[in-house]
């Protein structure tokens, strides 16, 4: 995806070394190839190239990693907003 | 389908048909159950341990090719869905793997005709028609639903290797692990695309690199243009509807022939911001300058709009007539181009955010900026020519 480049320095990927085992669940779920596991540690490579979509997250066994879960979808950030605005909750019908 | 067990009724010579002049349909297919009706990608049933498994076509039919076309004009896309559960291609044993997968269909044909002449189960998660990448941002595609079907269908008793093979794009909802200790089934995280999966098995489960990368090539981005375009159908017609009351508005009061004169100007204004923000910057995406979409659409625009209203500029006429189509053509494509983000897979949710708090009051400056010339547009040319 070397063509295709999204805003960069707002993504929430977080990786915790001190957690991380090295097992590599995070290098080989990533569609974007954003780890790689060197000397039995994770790093993040490329944190620009994240979409934040959670998959490695979801299978970090020691909850190493972190990344804000969202859907990025205009119409679903704009009924956020306007949920937030008149200050109710309620269930977004969105994707 | 048996039907050469039925030798009496197809020897059954014309004359003797009964008085209504026909034999009626084909006999019923050995499989055909009361209440149930055979889905026509169903070739025949396989008896196992776990009782019979649809056996599935590896190619498709014009039916299914129709059903595609409906769902990616966005015709039938929310309800276009298969039964979960366990389906096989081939003559699959306890040793052939297990391929999991989406019920949403557009995803289980895409899957099917990359499986010629293989023996393998195929495990249809309940994930309500969803696409896997899709679902399992939604968890619908995930360790709950999986643990639950591997559960349901038995798949211990039917198969030794205790190992599903799930698409890379389903770990936002699968977790490997949790998988393996609720069903001891051993979760193996095949290619993102089917094609490849026939290379990936001969290659002992392994996944290159380019198998693991998610692609966004001309046609996947122009494929999600229809849908994109239709999801815009009702604010289409309520923004056309109140354009054309908007344009008759003139000194006179309302005059209709001036609205429907008008009307034709700022609608196809409208409708090249559309196209310009649902086709032309897909298609141009990684072409046009900016990360961000709502300056590609804007981009973009600009020479669309200018196409459109340049006539009214070289005329002489005042500069308020094109005013605001431009604007409109402006506002309309950075909004449709903006609603792209969602579509691809790379745009992050904090990027999108991010874009947004700097695109809408853009947009909305526009879209106010466009109406307000619009409406004054009857008046300036009236007191101009006075």
């Amino acid at each position: 995806m070397e063509a295709f480049r999204y805003i960069p320095g707002v993504v929430t990927l977080q990786l915790k070394e001190v957690l991380c085992v090295g097992c590599g669940a995070c290098e080989s779920v990533c569609p974007h190839q954003v780890f790689q596991v060197e000397n039995g540690k994770a790093q993040v490579l490329d944190r620009d190239g994240c979409m934040e979509c959670g998959a490695c997250v979801n299978n970090c066994p020691t909850k190493a990693l972190t990344v804000n879960p969202g859907v990025g979808c205009a119409s679903y950030i704009i009924q956020k907003w306007w949920m937030k605005l008149r200050g109710v909750e309620g269930e977004i019908t969105c994707c | 389908m048996n039907q050469n067990s039925f030798p009496i009724l197809q020897t059954l010579p014309m004359e003797s048909t009964p008085c209504c002049g026909s034999t009626g349909s084909p006999p019923a297919d050995p499989n055909e159950r009361p209440g149930y009706a055979l889905c026509p990608y169903v070739v025949g049933f396989m008896e196992t341990v776990v009782g019979p498994v649809p056996r599935v076509a590896t190619s498709l039919t014009w039916r299914d090719d129709s059903g595609t076309v409906r769902a990616r004009l966005g015709l039938s896309r929310e309800n276009y869905r298969i039964s979960p559960g366990l389906y096989c291609v081939g003559y699959p044993n306890a040793l052939s793997p297990i391929l999991v997968t989406a019920n949403y269909k557009l995803t289980f044909d895409a899957l099917r005709c990359e499986l010629v002449g293989m023996n393998c189960w195929i495990l249809a998660l309940d994930t309500r028609g969803v696409n896997v990448w899709c679902a399992s941002a939604h968890k619908t595609f995930g360790t709950e639903e999986l643990v639950r079907q591997i559960k349901r269908w038995r798949l211990s008793d039917l198969v030794e290797h205790q190992e599903v093979i799930v698409p890379q794009l389903g770990a936002s909802g699968v977790s490997a692990r949790d998988v393996k200790q609720w069903t001891g089934f051993r979760v193996t995280w095949g290619p993102i695309r089917a094609a490849d999966l026939r290379t990936f098995l001969r290659n002992d489960k392994k996944a290159s690199a380019g198998m693991r990368q998610v692609t966004f090539d001309w046609s996947d981005r122009l494929i999600l243009s229809p849908v994109e375009l239709v999801l815009f159908w009702k604010p289409t017609v309520i923004l056309l509807v109140a354009l054309l009351l908007l344009s008759g508005i003139g000194p006179d009061i309302f005059s209709a022939s001036t609205a429907w004169h008008r009307w034709r100007l700022i609608a196809s204004a409208y409708l090249g911001g559309l196209l310009t923000g649902t086709v032309v910057v897909p298609v141009l995406l990684p072409w046009l300058p900016f990360r961000s979409f709502y300056l590609k659409g804007l981009l973009a625009a600009l020479p669309v709009g200018l196409g459109l209203v340049w006539p009214y500029f070289r005329s002489g006429e005042s500069w308020i007539t094109p005013a605001g189509p431009l604007l409109l053509c402006f506002a309309v494509a950075s909004y449709a181009a903006m609603n792209y983000t969602g579509a691809t897979p790379y745009a992050s949710p904090s990027g999108v955010e991010k874009e947004m708090r700097h695109a809408i009051p853009v947009q909305l400056f526009l879209f106010v900026g466009a109406l307000f010339c619009w409406l004054i547009e009857p008046f300036m040319i009236t007191v101009g020519g006075l």
